[in-house]
């Protein structure tokens, strides 16, 4: 049993462990509202709440209705205590009863089959309108890469578009590709999700009508950390959006007094995956960090962007994400620091 | 050997039961009896539920709490991947073949299938596949620190499956042995048509067939249409991973749509292939414990190849988010709610079966109307989830695992258990005992409900499926502790299936012919039947032999 004790605990403390770091995140996601799909916030999500009651309130009218019969049938027609065993009547089935009840779900499958048609072309075919804001979406194994192509910014995992005014609406149109396997992009409050397939164009569009942080994640599975691939989309007024942009558009800030660090990221393999405009790295395989101090999260969603969790995350990415296809970078103490050191100047 | 072991056994029942345990292993390895083999695809079956079911245990754990670290993400993968396709191949398929197995030859008054030896080979094809499967977590290192076990998901969607992302040899031993158990359902397949075809006894028409053999013809028919695009897609996917084919892999130009079509349209009527012999297994048991004849049963009969027929042109309904055009989902979208309506006439009918009935609840019967209550509630949510706008929303949600568990569990599995009370007596020869059975149905009943309705809630707050853990503060924590607090509830209540088989087996009580007091040509023989099923080849006027002896005033042969 002694010998027994530690394995125990073990197994039964590690989950607690494991649960006490988050790294920040569920104090970050405990303010942002829970993305359910049922508080919708921009057209495409509007439409699909408005069709989800009705079918939800047909569907449980029928429920109502058969599983009455149900619960009424065996509760009046069980067989009684001190039965006299006597066979009920036999009845072999009556052809007005099953054209009856033919009939009614053919009437009911019709009104549906109308509702959905008309739903899925006012979303699907709505087309798009000059002053709307493109994104090409890029779906990796495991985040997500953001360019706007007529804007000239290229980000990652945490998408932000400008508020849209029912009056005037600035809808965001989002081009959907991926570079290696199937994922799906999936913001519930803003709009149903569309798959993101390698050697395929997919579109989609939102319009928020309320500014605010939408939380998301990939819907389909894509490998190992499909769990951990999450988006933010920041949905802020045309003002705020616009500065934005022309802060993203900036070269990254040159500092004097982190000139070390900037050394051990253009002399190490960070520069074979990583962007920082106006530097030697010009990599295309990992998110780019010219302004990685703007973003909230790091390891698309997986923790906090705070120095300490940069640190954790360079030295080795699986301890906060097993499996993350960046490597471990095994740097020294000093260079950790310093190479951290200068990350944070990047806003 | 075998002459010395009849010189040494004397004939009669008690020389039989005294045979050396090698040479009784040795007459079922060799078997061709229709019974034997049906039995030994419900055993493995139940040996690989146990399985699958302790790898959702694990799952469930693993869930229960945000962030928490009982399976590393990789680990996890293979797990869910794993569950998935055992659940499918190895547990519902070789369950109902055997359930087929055993009952088709006997409900027509038929000695053995067709062709007994295509049987043997159909069953353990199965079993080798089903072992080469489960070979991968041995021999799944093609390269160090690649694979163990398939990690790809149930549904393998590629490019995921290519060379380039699945290194190793797991996704080959995935595709091996799936091939390798269809090859074995499409034998069973044509020989549970040839059987019902050529062998049914003297005066049992098709229209006199009992609805559960109507059922197997179905879903035979099915499986030989459905069966042969799943293999294709197996061999085009092998053939991109070793001779560098170009089918799937869109590095290369392939397309990863057309996997999801090849796949779907395999899967969908895979669902209805599993689901359709749960409603044989309904339209035995319900009439029985109702003490009244099947309502409509040609209605019945139509309803269901209607089914068969409509399920598939419904497969593109996985695939609403993969941007299909407006007027290729719409068409989706109509088909598969188009579905819902011989599916419901199947329901209306069973309640006209109970309807001025005289309703005993033994164990069967419990199951069977959870079964209905169930299979009615996922029948509404498939109609949800047809409707392609909210299916945006829903799909590859806990919604959409909430539905097919529904379907799965809630009327699948729960008719399974129905049929093993009922029909466990027949095959052994010994009752199951109805107190620890209530003990099963009460526990897994409130199991279930736990641990599934909860998940489509945790879909509509935006849990996406087959994610190994969720962050604190998205809202999703009560409802995952629940769903793992009633899988260990379910657990429990199969503890008692368990618990209940095997002290039956050894001191339940004498079943005698016919304890249901039942009306198919099944319950006419002896229990369990001999080898040869009956000792004259019965002659029937009816759908419901024994009701016309046991009624000879008043048969039913009057009124059909």
């Amino acid at each position: 049993m002694k010998r027994w004790l530690p394995i125990l605990i073990g197994l039964v403390g590690s989950p607690i462990i494991a649960f006490a770091n988050d790294w920040g995140m569920g104090a970050s996601n405990a303010k942002i509202p829970p993305p359910t799909i049922f508080t919708p916030v921009s057209t495409p999500a509007n439409e699909i709440d408005t069709v989800a009651y009705f079918t939800i309130t047909v569907c449980a009218a029928i429920f109502v209705i058969v599983a009455g019969l149900v619960v009424y049938s065996i509760i009046r027609f069980r067989e009684p205590p001190g039965d006299d065993g006597r066979e009920p009547a036999q009845v072999y089935g009556s052809n007005p009863i099953e054209f009856a009840w033919t009939t009614v779900p053919i009437l009911i499958v019709f009104v549906l089959i109308l509702t959905t048609a008309r739903t899925i072309y006012s979303v699907q075919a709505a087309p798009r309108p000059p002053d709307s804001i493109l994104v090409h979406v890029i779906g990796h194994q495991w985040w997500w890469e953001f360019r706007y192509p007529e804007l000239g910014v290229v980000t990652a995992n945490e998408l932000h578009v400008p508020l849209s005014d029912r009056a005037h609406p600035t809808p965001t149109f989002l081009d959907l590709e991926s570079a290696d396997v199937a994922h799906s992009f999936w913001v519930p409050r803003l709009a149903g999700k569309t798959d993101v397939i390698p050697n395929r164009k997919n579109t989609m569009w939102i319009d928020p009508h309320q500014p605010g942080i939408y939380l998301g994640q990939c819907a389909e599975y894509c490998g190992t950390e499909h769990a951990l691939m999450l988006l933010r989309v920041v949905v802020e007024p045309r003002p705020d959006f616009d500065r934005w942009i022309a802060a993203q558009k900036q070269r990254a800030v040159a500092d004097a007094s982190v000139d070390h660090g900037r050394q051990i990221f253009e002399t190490t393999a960070c520069v074979n995956c990583h962007v920082v405009q106006g530097t030697a790295a010009e990599g295309r395989f990992g998110p780019d960090l010219t302004h990685l101090m703007a973003r909230e999260t790091i390891g698309a969603g997986a923790a906090m962007n705070t120095p300490d969790n940069l640190k954790t995350w360079v030295h080795d990415p699986s301890t906060i994400k097993p499996g993350a296809l960046m490597p471990a970078m095994n740097l020294s103490q000093k260079d950790l620091d310093d190479l951290v050191a200068y990350l944070v100047t990047l806003h | 050997m075998a002459g010395s072991i009849e010189q040494r056994i004397p004939l009669g029942a008690e020389g039989a039961v005294s045979l050396p345990l090698l040479d009784r292993i040795h007459q079922w390895v060799v078997t061709v009896d229709h019974k034997r083999l049906g039995l030994m695809y419900i055993a493995g079956g139940l040996v690989f539920f146990i399985v699958a079911g302790l790898q959702a245990m694990t799952i469930r754990l693993q869930l229960a709490i945000p962030n928490a670290g009982i399976v590393p993400p990789d680990m996890f993968n293979r797990l869910m991947t794993m569950h998935g396709t055992t659940m499918v191949f190895l547990v519902g398929m070789p369950i109902l073949t055997g359930f087929f197995n055993y009952l088709v030859p006997l409900m027509i008054g038929a000695r053995d299938l067709a062709f007994p030896r295509l049987n043997a080979f159909g069953f353990w094809l199965w079993l080798f596949g089903a072992l080469l499967l489960y070979f991968s977590y041995i021999g799944g290192n093609g390269l160090y620190g690649a694979g163990s076990a398939p990690d790809v998901g149930w549904f393998a969607y590629a490019p995921l499956t290519e060379r380039a992302f699945s290194r190793g040899n797991s996704t080959d031993y995935w595709i091996l042995s799936i091939f390798l158990t269809s090859v074995g359902s499409t034998a069973t397949a044509l020989n549970l048509i040839t059987t019902t075809f050529t062998m049914r006894c003297e005066g049992m028409t098709l229209r006199k067939m009992p609805v559960l053999v109507w059922m197997s013809l179905v879903v035979s028919f099915m499986i030989l249409i459905v069966l042969p695009p799943l293999s294709a897609a197996q061999v085009m996917l092998l053939l991109d991973r070793f001779v560098g084919a170009h089918f799937f892999d869109t590095q290369a130009g392939g397309s990863a749509v057309l996997w999801q079509h090849f796949f779907w349209i395999f899967g969908h009527p895979e669902v209805y292939i599993l689901v359709i012999p749960a409603f044989g297994f309904a339209s035995e048991i319900i009439p029985v414990f109702s003490r009244k004849v099947i309502f409509g049963y040609e209605v019945m009969v139509a309803a269901t190849v209607a089914i068969g027929f409509i399920s598939m042109s419904v497969w593109a309904h996985h695939m609403f988010a993969v941007g299909m055009t407006p007027a290729g989902n719409a068409f989706f979208a109509t088909s598969t709610m188009l579905v819902g309506v011989p599916t419901g006439i199947k329901i209306f009918n069973w309640i006209g079966t109970m309807w001025g009935g005289k309703i005993r609840f033994k164990v069967p019967m419990l199951f069977s109307v959870a079964f209905l209550l169930q299979f009615l509630i996922a029948g509404l949510t498939g109609i949800m989830l047809a409707v392609a706008p909210f299916d945006w929303q829903l799909t590859d949600t806990y919604f959409v695992v909430a539905h097919f568990h529904y379907v799965l569990v809630g009327a699948i599995i729960f008719m399974i258990f129905a049929a093993v009370y009922y029909w466990f007596p027949k095959a052994t020869g010994k009752m199951l005992n109805e107190h620890l059975g209530k003990w099963h149905f009460w526990l897994f009943f409130i199991g279930f409900h736990l641990t599934f309705d909860t998940m489509h809630f945790a879909g509509l707050h935006g849990m996406p499926r087959r994610i190994y853990t969720y962050q604190p503060g998205r809202g999703l924590d009560t409802l995952n502790l629940i769903e793992t607090f009633g899988a260990l509830v379910q657990a429990a209540a199969v503890l008692c299936l368990f618990v209940n088989v095997v002290r039956s087996l050894r001191s339940g009580e004498e079943a005698g012919n016919d304890p249901w007091d039942a009306w198919t040509l099944e319950w006419a023989t002896t229990s369990p039947p001999p080898a040869y099923n009956f000792v004259e080849q019965p002659v029937v006027r009816s759908r419901r032999p024994l009701w016309d002896l046991k009624h000879p005033d008043d048969p039913d042969s009057k009124y059909e």
